[in-house]
């Protein structure tokens, strides 16, 4: 009989496995995983015993009482959200893609360019050099986090949180550019962007100071996912389609000097 | 488990009348909002304290839940429930709170000692043997290593567990907390549970057979 793996049974304690009947059905004929779930229970029934203390019954009126005086009048209309500081980062990025989208789109008008450089290459072309960008940032991040080290002998932690707070920066241009590559239909990059956004994840979760055990694992982690492997790979293809989507200057120069002449 | 629902009856008639205190708040009567800090600010603390792991920092994320519930009330939308929404906030302050805290105390080895005595012992709650010098001892040290295990949690992997495991909440809701996909959370709080086990099994295992002894004695 194939038994429950952990995770099964802790899924099945915490009401979050997919296949709940099967585990049931499964736990009602196997001694073994009852006993396995019955030890798991232990150490949860056990820290089910750890108290919260009462903060009193007045503790409602108490809260109102040390908030009331800190609230402004009336709260923040919605439209004001627009101007938190990380939507102002997104609406940045966001107005940077259609500036450089409208002027791309300018530059369609000329008629010599028309040959050149067609609209959905450009198009990708101003995701791809904002995508090698992030990406460049994101390897460069991670190849910090890779060689941190405690500053000296005696630090028993190292400070990761300067890679974090940048992690947590990469983290909303990375969900950005993934969106974006699903709709351009660029499966190959959504992936990339897709396992760079779960390493990221992991790095913006982990603790601000880490032992060299944590760090270790983070290193791990991050070798294990072939992560900054792929960025290089996709950064380098970037390259080229960005040379590849790039107008020819000579033609147009050509042209314009026969033009002159003429 | 210790999870404190309301009924569904219960629930559906608070979130009405959480969404009448929301548009009277929105309205401009600011002594709306008091009822909804009153309703919501034991759940609050629970959540918390057991984020947390103390007081002070539990009272601090409550207050702190709420000020930017009232600032941030215009982008809630009223229809949904103010007690999730609230807690969700809550969860993310605490997470903040979780990241500075330990940086503060990165060097202390010691765990901080709960200000309750031994007189609210967890283990005396559910063991019902007479307690003896060996099994106080005992669990004492029990309660000690349980403290220990969940602060050697990461912040996500102490947030999963204490929203699935004690507040009952939905694995999307821990995504959202978290930022990851449903997946992710789920494997989190696997991971949670996973190593509290490794690192309490040991002393709980210890526990069962002294609670035998104590018995036979």
């Amino acid at each position: 009989m194939k038994h429950m793996t952990e995770e099964e049974l802790i899924a099945y304690r915490e009401g979050v496995a997919a296949e709940r009947m099967v585990i049931a059905q499964h736990l009602a004929a196997c001694e073994e995983c009852r006993a396995e779930l019955e030890r798991i229970e232990t150490v949860l029934a056990a820290l089910d015993t750890l108290p919260v203390p009462n903060p009193g019954d007045d503790y409602g009126r108490r809260v109102w009482q040390q908030i009331a005086p800190r609230l402004p009048e009336r709260p923040a209309q919605w439209w004001q959200a627009w101007f938190e500081p990380k939507r102002l980062a997104a609406v940045g990025i966001m107005a940077t893609l259609l500036v450089a989208a409208f002027i791309a789109g300018r530059s369609m008008r000329d008629p010599i360019r028309l040959d050149v450089a067609t609209k959905e290459q450009i198009r990708e072309r101003v995701l791809v050099v904002a995508v090698g960008e992030h990406l460049g940032r994101s390897e460069m991040m991670l190849v910090e986090l890779s060689n941190a080290e405690p500053l000296g002998p005696a630090q028993k932690r190292v400070d990761i949180s300067a890679e974090q707070h940048r992690a947590e920066d990469l983290l909303e241009e990375n969900r950005l550019y993934r969106q974006t590559a699903l709709k351009e239909g660029d499966a190959n990059l959504a992936s990339v962007l897709d396992d760079l956004e779960r390493v990221l994840l992991d790095v913006t979760h982990s603790p601000e100071e880490v032992t060299p055990a944590q760090l270790e694992k983070i290193r791990q982690k991050i070798e294990a996912r072939g992560i900054l492997f792929k960025v290089r790979v996709v950064g380098r293809e970037l390259q080229e389609r960005q040379k590849a989507t790039k107008p020819a200057p000579a033609q147009k120069d050509s042209k314009e000097s026969e033009r002159n002449k003429a | 488990m210790i999870r404190m629902q309301p009924s569904v009856e219960n629930a559906q008639t608070i979130a009405e009348s959480d969404a009448v205190a929301v548009e009277r708040t929105l309205a401009g009567d600011r002594d709306a909002f008091r009822v909804l800090v009153e309703r919501h600010s034991h759940n609050v603390f629970r959540l918390a304290y057991r984020m947390t792991g103390n007081r002070p920092d539990a009272e601090e994320v409550v207050q702190e839940a709420f000020l930017r519930a009232y600032q941030k009330l215009g982008q809630f939308a009223a229809r949904a429930n103010f007690g999730t929404w609230v807690y969700r906030i809550a969860a993310n302050y605490a997470i903040d709170r979780m990241r500075q805290r330990k940086k503060e105390e990165a060097r202390k080895v010691e765990p901080t000692v709960h200000e309750e005595g031994t007189e609210n012992d967890p283990v005396t709650l559910v063991h019902d043997a007479a307690p003896t010098p060996e099994r106080l001892t005992q669990n004492i040290e029990l309660r000690k290593q349980m403290e220990i295990a969940l602060a050697a949690l990461s912040h996500s992997e102490r947030t999963a567990f204490v929203m699935r495991h004690w507040e009952g909440c939905a694995i999307e809701e821990i995504a959202q907390v978290l930022k990851s996909s449903s997946g992710a959370a789920k494997n989190t709080v696997f991971r949670a549970v996973q190593k509290l086990r490794l690192a309490l099994q040991p002393f709980v295992g210890r526990g069962t057979q002294a609670r035998a002894m104590g018995t036979e004695s």
